[in-house]
């Protein structure tokens, strides 16, 4: 996709990538409490690189810092895994839960669903959505690069 | 009652859509094809109240196999056959 579209596909791809971007962040941070979570929020995020990529043609040369936000999301999941071990519990553990702080609120009876809660889902929810945000842009940024390759071969 | 109309209407459209993806012989044609199956399927998901699904079905379904379905067609023919 080595060609631009027209000024307008341009300027409303512009536009719409900002309520897509901050719905995929609704959808990430609010993932304990209503559907969605880190991989759908991370789809839609990614959702929006696809529409850049159709309507800009094939981005500047970032695959080292795709690469690198995959790696960083996946490691900090298995840190945050390990964070219960290292707490005294076992693997996987939630030992962020009601302690205070970031999303260690704590909820009592029928509530409304207050953000701040969850332990460490949430921030297993962002770290989950930076990778998949990564990983699939990675995808689309290498499938548009092959083909304007082999285009440019014919 | 509503509930019911709604299903056979996504009935409907989930075949003739899935039917269309095979009669089309422009590659690009039925990959749009194959994008609105994707979406009323997520409707459905959304009617048996999977919303979580339906979100990952529009998410993935919709926009990412499209765009990298079309990316493919580019690289190679855009007519179904062999020449």
């Amino acid at each position: 996709m080595n060609f631009k579209m027209s000024v307008v596909v341009r300027t409303v791809a512009d536009i719409m990538i900002i309520p897509i971007i901050v719905f995929g962040i609704y959808l990430i941070l609010h993932g304990h409490l209503t559907p969605g979570g880190g991989f759908q929020g991370g789809a839609v995020i990614a959702s929006a690189t696809a529409l850049l990529i159709v309507a800009w043609g094939t981005l500047k040369d970032n695959k080292d810092d795709f690469s690198t936000m995959e790696s960083t999301g996946l490691t900090m999941f298995f840190l945050l895994a390990l964070l219960g071990i290292i707490m005294g519990f076992s693997l996987f553990y939630n030992s962020l839960a009601g302690t205070g702080g970031i999303f260690g609120g704590t909820v009592s009876g029928i509530n409304p669903g207050y953000i701040n809660t969850g332990g460490t889902v949430p921030l297993m929810n962002i770290v989950v959505g930076l990778e998949v945000v990564a990983a699939l842009s990675l995808i689309l940024y290498m499938m548009a690069k092959r083909s304007d390759a082999l285009e440019v071969e014919e | 009652m509503l509930y019911y109309i709604l299903q056979v209407l996504v009935l409907i459209g989930l075949v003739s859509t899935a039917v269309a993806v095979i009669w089309f012989k422009d590659l690009i044609s039925a990959a749009i094809a194959l994008g609105a199956s994707s979406l009323i399927l997520a409707l459905q998901f959304y009617l048996l109240r999977a919303p979580d699904v339906a979100i990952a079905e529009a998410a993935v379904g919709a926009a990412l196999t499209t765009a990298i379905l079309i990316f493919a067609i580019k690289s190679t023919d855009r007519t179904e056959g062999y020449k």
